[in-house]
């Protein structure tokens, strides 16, 4: 249960994050989801996202920036197996499984499901 | 024949009469203060149709049906429709008016297609050009959210100086003949862009093209508010409608208590979730046709200048850094 | 006739217009990421309980989020809960899951090649792009910085 608590805790603190950003500067959510993977990737290249990971768990994965963060770690493993060829495979291979899975799920939501008016 | 007056203002001076109108919205415009004044309301926002635009095709389609209805004339007694809407290619009016029958120009003014409207047909009918003409505009909040904004179901969050689109359409007769308001000068407007960038910020984007507009027309007719009992604005909102009020007040005109706007009569500002208010053709457009008709045949109104404004904006454009220009045409009516 | 250039309007513009209430957004978006990152470490966790290594682990929950933002989508919900909770819903993996769905959902009316296959990426599409190209440079870097070492 503690382990909820501090996912409940630091994806909210990074969420917060973004929000501030919503409503303190000029930045849309567009950019700022790209912010938030591109930071992601950085702090998860020097080692810096782990231990966010570790102490938070699924607080530190599910927000965009864990996105990044294995993008990150898919992109050293590559490279430490394959060399160059390696940047250009493992980012996507790390993502794979969320991309797929969005793909599929959006068609077959779009198969079912119809858009309807804001209340 | 009309007559030009100071820099861009015409009196008429042949008749022309606003024989009737009709205008049909939305469920959440009918839950609005205005309700009672509309001809139908609308639950269902496909409106039976597959598709938002043709939803906003049907609603149009509809309320100029309606319209004839009322005013006793028939599709062959209508020399030309004059009508726009905010989609691309004005896809909603052309589809409305495909079966019509009736010459048909269509007009892209944003949200001030219903002003653009009555201007040209009241200048073509005092020239002698035609007799009846339909002046119509529509808007739908999910159809214009999916061209210009995000689709339905993404999950954004609105600003605080947003609007809500209107989902409704508003269309009126006018006529060289019969009873009714009659327009009885037209001052067409220029497109002023004072630099606004945020497309979630139509009002102030608008608000120096309605102080210029207004400007002009008192400037050249010689009035002043005083001569108004009422300028109404298409849709400002609350927040444009405060710029309006600081630019005319520096160029010393105070609206006092003779403005309001579609944008914040449509909706109930506390309880209705709509931000700064409404916004789209049908705003100003259904206002007109259902409420302040039925206030000029209670005698409740005099002379109004009605001044829908209109954002210039496309989402091209914006996404390549540049800003919105902003349009408002004014039409004085009077009893 | 103006009195008012244009920087000078932009400049008043920017000090009448409403601000927002960003305490209570803050808040939301707080208690919203949190309830979502909160429910991904429950699925963690139970998947860990059936046995799963951590790749295993990591992939379930990403699939299940994802699903659960999809499934939100589609029943209408997922714009509620943004509206109320900003940017607690933009950010987690169920907003870029929205992001994705909201788009295939709207333009099934442009039919299932060019409406839902072509815009299903409308939104998500920079976060894609940015994070491959981001990685990839992150990939040119470490192999070099690896070659130096």
């Amino acid at each position: 249960m503690v382990d909820v608590l501090k996912a409940f805790l630091l994806g909210g603190l990074i969420c917060v994050i973004g929000q501030l950003l919503i409503d303190l500067t000029k930045l849309t959510p567009a950019r700022i989801m790209v912010c938030y993977v591109v930071t992601g990737v950085i702090l998860g290249f020097f080692g810096l996202y782990q231990p966010l990971v570790e102490w938070g768990g699924a607080g530190a994965t599910i927000p965009l920036t864990g996105f990044g963060n294995i993008l990150a770690k898919g992109i050293i493993k590559k490279v430490n197996e394959e060399g160059l060829l390696g940047a250009f495979a493992g980012g996507i291979e790390a993502a794979a499984v969320g991309i797929t899975a969005a793909i599929v799920f959006g068609y077959i939501m779009a198969i079912i499901s119809k858009p309807k008016i804001k209340s | 024949m009309a007559r030009k007056l100071g820099s861009q203002t015409y009196t008429l001076d042949n008749q022309v009469v606003i024989l009737a109108g009709a205008a049909i919205v939305g469920k959440k415009e009918g839950d609005g203060p205005l309700a009672r004044y509309f001809d139908n309301i609308v639950d269902d926002e496909y409106a039976g149709e597959k598709t938002f635009e043709a939803a906003e095709s049907r609603i149009l389609r509809d309320t100029y049906v309606k319209l004839l209805e009322k005013s006793g004339k028939a599709a062959t007694d209508i020399n030309f429709v004059l009508s726009g809407d905010l989609l691309d290619q004005c896809t909603a009016a052309s589809y409305a008016f495909r079966d019509a029958n009736i010459p048909y120009f269509g007009l892209f003014g944003a949200c001030s297609t219903m002003s653009e409207a009555l201007v040209l047909a009241a200048l073509l009918i005092d020239s002698g050009a035609a007799d009846n003409i339909v002046c119509a505009a529509s808007s739908h909040f999910c159809s214009a959210e999916r061209q210009f904004r995000f689709p339905l179901e993404y999950g954004s969050q609105r600003t605080p100086t947003s609007q809500w689109t209107v989902t409704g359409a508003g269309a009126v007769l006018l006529s060289n003949q019969g009873q009714g308001p009659r327009i009885t000068s037209v001052t067409p407007g220029k497109i002023i862009d004072e630099g606004i960038k945020d497309a979630n910020n139509m009002g102030a984007a608008m608000a120096p093209a309605a102080a210029d507009t207004i400007m002009a027309h008192l400037r050249d007719t010689g009035r002043t508010c005083d001569d108004y009992d009422l300028i109404l604005t298409g849709d400002l909102g609350s927040f444009g409608s405060t710029m309006l009020r600081e630019l005319l007040k520096r160029n010393n005109i105070d609206l006092k208590d003779k403005h309001n706007d579609c944008g914040t009569m449509i909706f109930d500002l506390n309880r209705q979730d709509v931000v700064c208010g409404g916004s789209g053709c049908g705003c100003s457009a259904s206002v007109l046709s259902a409420y302040i008709l039925e206030q000029f045949s209670q005698g409740l109104l005099n002379r109004i200048l009605f001044v829908a404004t209109g954002a210039l904006l496309s989402p091209t454009r914006m996404q390549q850094g540049e800003t919105i220009p902003g349009i408002a045409h004014a039409v004085c009516i009077e009893a | 006739m103006k009195t008012l250039s244009k920087h000078e309007y932009q400049k008043l513009v920017e000090k009448k217009a409403p601000g927002s209430n960003v305490v209570r957004n803050i808040f939301a978006a707080f208690i919203t990421g949190g309830i979502i990152c909160a429910i991904g470490q429950l699925v963690m966790m139970t998947v860990e309980k059936l046995g799963a290594d951590k790749e295993t682990q990591a992939a379930v929950t990403s699939i299940v989020m994802i699903f659960l933002g999809a499934f939100l989508t589609g029943i209408n919900l997922y714009d509620n809960i943004s509206k109320f909770g900003g940017a607690g819903a933009l950010v987690p993996i169920t907003g870029f899951s929205n992001s994705i769905v909201s788009p295939a959902m709207e333009y099934k009316k442009e039919g299932y090649i060019m409406g839902v296959g072509a815009k299903m990426f409308l939104i998500a599409g920079p976060v894609l792009v940015y994070g491959i190209f981001a990685s990839v440079i992150a990939g040119i870097v470490y192999f070099i910085w690896k070659q130096v070492i």
